[in-house]
């Protein structure tokens, strides 16, 4: 078999297929058998590089030359330059400077990369089973410097200043919170690292912890040793089996080489770490119900104050902090304040990782700078929609967040802007809709999920997200009034003012953010009785054209319900009554007689 | 048991840890084997990669390729699960995406015996610290 002395690596991401990379791939092939060199050069096609916006992208190995915009005709100016002659093709290469920086120095493009990884620096990349990986990768470094070089005092401060605002939705800042935890005098306090990711679509922190635990792990230390606890706790969902399988195991080996447990690094300080398991329900994610469900009790949040951080865990000052907060601090002491604050917007300092879910093509995990806009996370990252449908709107924040549309696709994404915007940061699910999906449908999902897990304890949540549900369910079925409109607003206002905890403040976001995004489309539902995307069943009918009907029976036979009769030859009719609008006459239907109104 | 105690502790696994790496007891060194990391976090797992380690494992044993196959966590590729990353001696690592037995064996057979690539590369579009 031959040797290939280069490669060229075609991007067949959705995105550059659609224009043309397939094209451009068997021009490549066609002008490299042209030139004999089909045995010496194999072009070969790749997932995206995520510079979708500049497609179709070829790359040259094993000299890293990245070509833009590539069109067929282009191929013969590579084969012949760059692989016969060694000469770079300018006009291909991403921007004018690029092209300036390889006409003076001659080096290998660098192209500006969306993603940097922070949280997520060790995930898919070390075996989160071995500890020396980790270590090898400077773990621990970064627990060894607090606590032989730095004063409590002194590492919260580094905190404060790197600009570290909690990861899990609220953006508290997480420098603050360890300060207030450290102040309160007690004999006894908690490190507790809330595990509990229950947002429909979002698995941040489960990749955190299936795929780097010792980082939290660590960091769980260093929060203990600036607080003055000696006992850390991880409260996480029995879902996640693997998530903790792995932190066992990492639990267990940070004991048998002395980094939990007594006097670690010869410093005095004794610190250990046990796992509470929660059963999976939503409000657990809040801090006080959190800490009930580990105490055993019904987990149900109670006012605040008193805060966690004063009175929490079994009445004890106890500091909670998300997975993903607690996996970028290690990096912050190593690196240092100043380094994470210069990363990401003023108030908004380092990355945030987000799980993309829903019609994305790239659906996966990723990490961006604070800073980085919708679209860039989208269009770029995200490889676009989906079937090359049109973007409708991208739900951030989960059931507690909002839909945010096209309009707001150039905002850079920070715990401020969004709130702004109408929604918020939340731990960070993100899910596409696209063209296909109606909005009163999804408001009516989320509201679905918050009235599942409301825990019941406070009215305004457990009725009034009830009746928002009911209001949107009977809009959806086509019984909505102009009136009911109203009503979704003032009660969405009155819950949201009203609720106890988080989850029923945040349960109505879902459903103003679409009253005010997509008023037309809850208009069109209630007046003309249609919904645009075709979603919702209760506003659909399918009938049968009586002059385009052949009598084939095709329908007829096809019907899981019967719902279509009619004579052999002669015209077919729908009973609406029974039908239950899935479709499948009309996909049967070889003459385009099925109509759906 | 090993017990860190101090930065040199910590410093001298890291060192250790970069000179040999161990398979099975054996000590190998890391610039002369073929590294391969398999992406087993739960998306990875329900999409297969535990088969495809474990035909990694065995297949290379078979044809007598001295390799290393570990685990690692989620690589952030959902769309193309299961991914595997490969780093033949003395080359940039490179991942691959939907890689099942019949894409593995490809693997094995022509990039990690003959050096081609194959479709289904995902390239690195993020910057590490």
């Amino acid at each position: 078999m031959a040797k290939y002395r280069m490669h060229l690596l075609v991007c067949d991401g959705t995105t550059c297929h659609a224009s043309q990379s397939e094209s451009v791939k068997n021009a490549l092939q066609d002008c490299l058998e042209l030139n004999n060199l089909e045995n010496e050069v194999k072009v070969v096609s790749t997932g995206c590089f995520g510079y979708c916006e500049k497609g179709p992208i070829v790359k040259v190995l094993p000299d890293n030359t990245l070509y833009v915009k590539v069109k067929p005709g282009d191929a013969e100016e590579i084969v012949k330059e760059h692989i016969l002659n060694g000469q770079i093709v300018k006009r291909l290469l991403p921007t004018e400077s690029v092209a300036q920086v390889y006409a003076s120095e001659g080096k290998t493009p660098f192209f500006d990369k969306k993603q940097i990884r922070i949280a997520l620096r060790n995930c898919g990349f070390i075996d989160p089973e071995n500890i020396e990986e980790y270590i090898a990768h400077d773990g621990y470094q970064a627990l060894c410097k607090c606590l032989t070089e730095y004063t409590p005092q002194q590492v919260i401060d580094i905190i404060k200043r790197s600009g570290l605002r909690g990861r899990g939705g609220g953006g508290f800042p997480t420098g603050l919170k360890w300060e207030i935890t450290a102040k309160v005098k007690s004999d006894q306090k908690y490190v507790i690292c809330n595990a509990d990711e229950g947002d429909p679509g979002a698995f941040m922190d489960r990749s955190i912890m299936e795929g780097d635990p010792h980082s939290v792990i660590e960091a769980m230390a260093i929060n203990g040793y600036c607080t003055g606890a000696n006992k850390g706790l991880v409260y996480i969902r029995a879902e996640y089996p693997l998530a903790v399988k792995r932190l066992k195991v990492a639990i267990d080996q940070a004991r048998a080489y002395g980094l939990l447990g007594k006097n670690i690094f010869n410093s005095g300080f004794d610190f250990d770490i046990e796992l509470r398991y929660g059963a999976g329900a939503f409000v657990c994610g809040e801090e006080t119900a959190l800490i009930h469900s580990m105490e055993g009790k019904r987990g149900e949040p109670t006012f605040k104050p008193p805060f966690p951080s004063e009175h929490g865990y079994l009445g004890k000052p106890s500091n909670v902090n998300n997975v993903e907060t607690y996996a970028n601090v290690p990096v912050i002491i190593n690196k240092g304040a100043d380094w994470f604050a210069s990363i990401g917007t003023e108030k908004s300092k380092g990355s945030k990782v987000f799980a993309l879910a829903g019609k994305i093509n790239n659906v996966g995990l990723i990490e961006v700078p604070m800073g980085t806009t919708l679209r860039d996370v989208i269009f770029k990252i995200g490889g676009g929609i989906k079937g090359g449908k049109e973007f409708k709107a991208v739900q951030t924040g989960g059931p507690s967040g909002g839909c945010l549309t096209s309009h707001h696709l150039d905002t850079p994404i920070d715990y401020d802007n969004l709130i702004a915007a109408g929604s918020m940061m939340g731990s960070g699910g993100m899910i596409v809709m696209d063209e296909d999906d109606c909005m009163v449908s999804i408001a009516k999902f989320y509201l679905g999920f918050t009235v599942d897990e409301s825990c019941g304890k406070c009215s305004p949540c457990r009725i009034g997200n009830k009746r928002l549900y009911e209001i949107l369910d009977k809009i959806t079925k086509g019984e909505g009034t102009m009136e009911d409109l109203t009503k979704l607003r003032n009660l969405s206002e009155v819950i949201k003012d009203t609720s106890l905890c988080g989850l029923g403040q945040t349960s109505p976001n879902p459903v103003l953010s679409t009253l005010d995004n997509f008023w037309e489309e809850y208009v069109e539902h209630v007046v003309d009785k249609k919904c645009r995307a075709g979603s919702c069943k209760g506003l659909m009918k399918y009938i049968i054209d009586a002059e385009a009907c052949t009598g084939c029976t095709a329908c007829a036979r096809a019907c899981p319900v019967n719902a279509i009769s009619g004579e052999r030859k002669g015209p077919h009719f729908i009973n609406q009554e029974i039908c239950i609008k899935c479709g499948t006459c009309m996909e049967k239907c070889k003459f385009n007689a099925v109509l759906l109104q | 048991m090993v017990h860190v105690k101090t930065i040199e502790d910590l410093k001298k696994i890291k060192e250790e840890f970069g000179k040999r790496i161990q398979v099975s007891g054996k000590n190998f060194d890391p610039e002369k084997v073929v590294q391969i990391k398999v992406g087993l976090g739960t998306s990875g797992i329900a999409s297969g990669a535990k088969e495809v380690m474990n035909f990694l494992r065995d297949e290379l044993e078979k044809r007598n390729i001295e390799a290393l196959v570990t685990q690692t966590g989620d690589m952030g590729y959902s769309y193309a699960e299961p991914t595997i990353e490969v780093k033949l001696p003395g080359q940039p690592a490179v991942v691959f995406g939907k890689v099942n037995i019949k894409k593995a064996d490809e693997i094995i057979e022509r990039y990690i015996k003959n050096g081609e690539l194959i479709d289904g590369i995902l390239p690195t579009n993020y910057m590490t610290i």
